[in-house]
């Protein structure tokens, strides 16, 4: 009876197509009211003798069909799964949704790296207004009136203000060196980066630009720091071990005495390299304050010198960069940005690297 | 200033090449800008010998030319009606480049006849522009010379740029002067001798004004013959790019490039008998030598005699007073003008000349009478005449200025040691008096260099004789074992705030700080903002926004078909000339779609939620208290009224403000489509608290599990979610830790006048898990709380 009852629920066990049937199964065989629980039943009325040899096989009858279940259910859930996966199919060369990401303006990356080196050399970072005025932009600079020097520079004026003051559109940073010495005794170290403008426009000139400029005040900085502190700086910039320079005697009402910076490079392929090579390339002006801006900012010659130097942040971009044409750098050409603009998390370090 | 490498030599004697010239006068601050060696572009132009010229058989104005090179016979073409059997002209042979027709000559046949090479004009060869024939050379000129040698074209032109310090290098012997200084020869120029005149100068000269003009000498030189000037004058003229006028004119303008002293030559017949250097009135007319008449404004130098103005002092001479071919008698001029007055002069009347750029750099006061007399010289020599004495009005000037020279500053301020010994040889060699006192040393400065003033420049003297190059660069101490950061506040947000913007997807743009009135009007314009000389009327006032520029950015990348434009700047604005009216700004512009059409994203066209978001990033990056912002629904007049906003920090801290543009401004700047933006006062931002330290509060974290409930209320259509949110958020403080808002609805089974929204409350037990009774009591205070603040009601 049992045997047959046994065999008769394996084979079910074994043909159930699915875990339902093979749950039907189940409460067939082990239900309230299934066979095998049916003659678990029975024993009840069945003396000890009997019950003591037909418990133990109903038992195991029991044990045999569960694991029987249990086995089958494995089987039919791996094969349901893998009617699923079957199923289941993405197709994974379907774009993904786009999070777009912009890019950092060349000038601004410029100004980081710039400001990442001259933090390691002790240097902060100073501003003043565009709309400077005479005094500022020219007469403490050692520009009086009438000075040819006013000249070299195509200067933008405001139109008089109520109390008559013609403002001029800072044609240098250099008014910031002014403003800094007014307001602060030295030793002082600082860059000035920011925009300036002139009335001239072609493909290396544009009404605005950006300058950068360099004040050391202290008590003995002579030309050799200012040659030192450039070829730090130059050559951290243009990342490579040591450019050379060359400085030619030059004039600027501020600064006394005056030079030129050129620095070596070469073409090759068409594209210009900085640090190699011996042709020079002119990068900036620079020299001793004058003891007459020193003056006109209430710091006293007698104790202190030092130097200043003012460079083209936008040509200094240019030349480590590789552009050629001014004008798109303020035209927001998006085509030129995605090109020469920097990835938003490529922040210049100087343990990473400036443009690494 | 442009010389010829023979003209230097007539100051300098020297072995050295020109590659070392070129190099020394760059090296001391002379900077060679170009060097034009016309051997070069002239060496294939040899002379040549027409052996026979016959005319062609089919052209009436050609002639078919034999031409004798020294080497070989050629056939030649030509169409130069002075082409003739037995002249002698210049010859270039087929593979040459001729300049002056950029042609580079090749064997051809002109109407069937065979030509090789060319008989050339001076056109052709860039010298002159005659074209009305070939070049036509002596008859006992060697054939197969080189033409340039022959025609003395053979002397290199250096150009040098001048700094505006130096007028004493506008003259070929002060260039020579600072090279012999720099140890690269010797200077030989001719010493000038006073020339004894017969009898006194029958024109008084007066000078009335001692600030405007100086110092005024003059003489009558009788019987002059005025013509062409000799041919090594004329060359040397038109090397340097200058027109040979007549013999007279000529030698004045020589001895300006020769010795940076200007002179004015006038024809005794045409003015009266007194010349006088006096300020003009207002309205006097000057008939100037460029043809033009100026009328004066009043306080301008001018020369003049009785009657009328003989030309600007120190600018420009007139026209009336100029000398001729006729000319018999001349009177000669050598003046002092006052830099300013005449740089204010040639800039009222927009006039340049040689003269005006040396005098308002400043000319030397003690070469005044010398000049005067090397052009009596030169003069006699070249056109004859005899000179009357010289006359003089005004000062001659007095004695040298003195600087106090401590020569162990070259070494403090310069950073090179150079012995005494060694800056007195250089100073004396540029004309610097030397004389030791007790403690220092006094240095006389030599009139040719007004510029100098002051230690300083001294030092700059000895150093760029000496050479910058020796200078050892020296390392700039160190301030601090490990570097500090540098930035201010303003500036590390800047940069965060720049990065964070890229990271949105918008790309950073860097525009002008000026703009377009007509523009900037709508943005808060006014003017107080305009430029007096803008460079074009499109940026005639300084931009009182960002967003006009970005918008006109963003137009153009549209014109050139880009979609989802989205850019920003982080720069300046501008309320005011003052330097509070500067202030910083980030200011973003999306114009467009959202995301290009994608299979997953639901594309649509940007809207002010945008800008906001783009607003909320820039005040996060910036370190604003985000969290406690509040939002208004007025924002700056350049938005649409209904769909734009401001965020604060109490009624009165506007932070940012952000929506879609005004629909109105939009036709103005003729943009289309979907257009929202969002401006961000950087420095309106507060400055973060101070802290003690960088370590932040302890942490205490609860393992009890969040509770999550949603809630939809129905409240009017004109009530503001936000006020929603905030009343929910406030119900408990302690427990509610988030608000979101997961639907609004508003439509069918809505009554019209209201609005469905949905909100879902995280709530967060702190020491124990909640009860059913806590949880009921935190959701009933929340829906009370939201009712009383909104009049809405929960939906159920």
């Amino acid at each position: 009876m049992t045997d047959h009852l046994e065999t008769t629920l394996l084979a079910e066990i074994n043909a159930a197509d699915s875990l339902d049937a093979l749950d039907a199964v189940r409460v067939k065989a082990l239900g309230k009211k299934g066979l095998v629980t049916g003659q678990m039943k029975g024993l009840g009325s069945m003396s000890p003798e009997e019950r003591r040899e037909a418990g133990p096989a109903l038992n195991q009858l029991k044990n045999r069909i569960n694991d029987a279940i249990a086995a089958k259910k494995a089987v039919l859930e791996t094969a349901a799964l893998d009617a699923r996966l079957a199923e289941e199919r993405l197709d994974m060369t379907l774009p993904v949704s786009p999070r777009s990401q912009g890019r950092i303006h060349p000038i601004s990356q410029v100004l980081d790296e710039l400001s990442e080196i001259f933090a390691d050399l002790g240097f902060a970072v100073a501003e003043g207004p565009h709309i400077e005025d005479d005094f500022h932009n020219f007469t403490a600079l050692n520009i009086p009136e009438h000075h040819p020097a006013r000249q070299m520079h195509d200067t933008f004026y405001m139109r008089p203000d109520e109390t008559g003051e013609r403002k001029v559109l800072r044609t240098h940073t250099s008014p910031v060196q002014i403003r800094t010495m007014q307001t602060q005794t030295p030793p002082i170290r600082i860059i000035a980066p920011g925009r300036t403008f002139r009335s001239d426009s072609d493909a290396t000139h544009t009404p605005m630009f950006h300058q950068i400029e360099g004040l050391v005040i202290d008590k003995d900085i002579h030309m050799g720091h200012l040659k030192g502190c450039l070829e730090a700086w130059l050559s951290a910039f243009f990342e490579v071990e040591k450019v050379k320079m060359r400085f030619r005697p030059s004039y600027f009402p501020f600064t006394e005495p005056s030079a030129e910076v050129d620095i070596n490079c070469t073409l090759r392929d068409g594209t210009l390299i900085v640090g190699e090579g011996d042709d020079w390339l002119e990068v900036m002006g620079c020299g001793m304050v004058n003891p007459h801006v020193l003056t006109a900012c209430e710091v006293d010659p007698n104790i202190y010198q030092g130097f200043a130097f003012g460079a083209g942040l936008d040509r200094l971009a240019m030349l480590k960069y590789g552009m050629t044409d001014l004008r798109p750098f303020f035209e927001s050409d998006l085509r030129w940005l995605q090109h020469y603009g920097f990835q938003p998390l490529s922040v210049p370090t100087l343990a990473g690297g400036l443009s690494s | 200033m442009k010389f010829t490498l023979g003209w230097l030599k007539q100051h300098l004697d020297t072995t050295a090449t020109l590659a070392e010239i070129s190099e020394t006068l760059t090296r001391i601050g002379l900077e060679v800008e170009s060097i034009d060696d016309p051997r070069e572009a002239l060496a294939p132009f040899t002379v040549a010998h027409v052996v026979s010229a016959t005319q062609h058989p089919d052209a009436d104005r050609l002639k078919v030319c034999m031409v004798d090179t020294g080497k070989e016979v050629v056939q030649v073409v030509c169409g130069a009606p002075n082409a003739r059997t037995g002249m002698k002209g210049v010859f270039a042979p087929s593979g040459s480049y001729v300049p002056g027709i950029d042609l580079l000559l090749k064997p051809s046949k002109i109407r069937g006849v065979e030509s090789s090479g060319m008989l050339c004009s001076e056109r052709e060869m860039l010298l002159s522009d005659e074209h009305d024939g070939i070049i036509e050379l002596d008859a006992d000129t060697p054939i197969g010379a080189s033409f340039a040698e022959i025609a003395g074209l053979d002397d290199p032109i250096i150009e040098i740029a001048i700094t505006p310090n130096r007028p004493d290098a506008l003259g070929v012997a002060g260039i020579a002067r600072d090279l012999a200084a720099a140890g690269l020869g010797t200077v030989i120029t001719p010493a000038i001798t006073p020339i004894a005149g017969d009898g006194p100068c029958p024109i008084r000269i007066e000078t009335e004004d001692q600030d405007a003009c100086p110092l005024f000498a003059g003489r009558l030189i009788k019987g002059v013959k005025n013509g062409p000037s000799p041919k090594w004058l004329q060359l040397r003229l038109k090397a340097i790019g200058l027109r040979p006028i007549s013999l007279l004119v000529d030698i004045t303008n020589y001895i300006t490039h020769d010795r940076a002293r200007p002179l004015h030559v006038y024809d005794a017949a045409k003015i009266g008998t007194t010349v006088r250097a006096r300020r003009a009135k207002a309205g006097e007319t000057v008939n100037a030598l460029d043809g033009n008449i100026y009328e004066t404004r009043g306080g301008e130098c001018l020369i003049a005699d009785d009657n009328s103005p003989l030309g600007f002092g120190g600018v420009m001479g007139g026209e009336d007073s100029g000398v001729s071919e006729e000319t018999v008698d001349i009177f000669v001029e050598s003046a002092l003008f006052d830099p300013i007055l005449t740089a204010e002069t040639g800039r009222r009347h927009g006039l340049l000349s040689d003269a005006r750029y040396r005098f308002e750099r400043g000319v030397d006061p003690g070469f005044v009478v010398d000049g005067l007399t090397l052009a009596t010289q030169m003069i006699m020599d070249l056109a004859g005449g005899t000179p009357s004495e010289i006359k003089i009005a005004g000062k001659i000037p007095e004695d040298a200025k003195k600087v106090t020279f401590r020569p162990a500053r070259v070494k403090s301020l310069g950073g090179l040691d150079v012995p005494a010994k060694r800056a007195q040889a250089i100073l004396e060699s540029l004309g610097f008096g030397w004389s030791e006192g007790k403690d220092s040393i006094t240095v006389s400065v030599p009139g040719w260099r007004p510029d100098i003033d002051g230690e300083a420049d001294i030092v700059e003297e000895v150093l760029r004789i000496e050479g910058y190059d020796k200078i050892p660069a020296t390392p700039l101490p160190r301030t601090v074992e490990v570097a500090r950061s540098t930035l201010t506040l303003d500036q590390t947000r800047a940069r965060a705030v720049k990065r964070r913007l890229a990271t949105e997807g918008l790309y950073e743009a860097v525009t002008w700080s000026f703009m377009d009135s007509r523009v900037a009007q709508y943005f808060g314009g006014h003017d107080g903002l305009m430029l007096e000389n803008p460079i074009s009327s499109e940026l005639d006032m300084m931009r009182p926004s960002i967003l006009p520029n970005l918008i006109a950015a963003a137009g153009r990348n549209n014109d050139r078909g880009a979609d989802g434009i989205a850019l920003f700047e982080v720069g300046p604005t501008y309320q005011g000339q003052g330097i509070d009216d500067q202030a910083h700004v980030a200011a973003t512009l999306r114009l467009g779609n959202k995301t290009s059409r994608h299979w997953r994203e639901a594309a649509g066209p940007v809207d002010a939620y945008d800008a906001k978001a783009d607003a909320l990033a820039a005040l996060e990056a910036a370190g604003a208290p985000v969290g406690n912002l509040q939002v208004y629904d007025e924002a700056p007049a350049w938005y649409h009224p209904g769909r734009s906003g401001t965020l604060r920090l109490g009624p009165k801290k506007i932070l940012a403000s952000f929506g879609e543009l005004h629909p109105a401004i939009m036709r103005h700047l003729d943009v289309e489509g979907a257009l929202v933006g969002a401006e961000v006062y950087l420095d309106a931002i507060p400055q973060p608290k101070r802290k003690s330290g960088q370590s932040r509060p302890a942490l205490h974290l609860s393992n009890l599990p969040a509770v999550e409930r949603d809630f939809a209320f129905i409240i009017n259509r004109d009530v503001a979610v936000g006020d929603l949110v905030r009343a929910a958020l406030g119900s408990d403080r302690k427990h509610i830790s988030q608000v979101d808002v997961f639907d609004v609805y508003e439509g069918q089974g809505i009554e019209p006048t209201a609005k469905s929204v949905g909100i879902a409350v995280r709530i967060l037990p702190q020491e124990k898990t909640f009860t059913d009774k806590d949880l009921e009591g935190i959701c009933e205070r929340l829906v009370a709380m939201v009712e009383k603040a909104t009049g809405g009601r929960l939906r159920r």
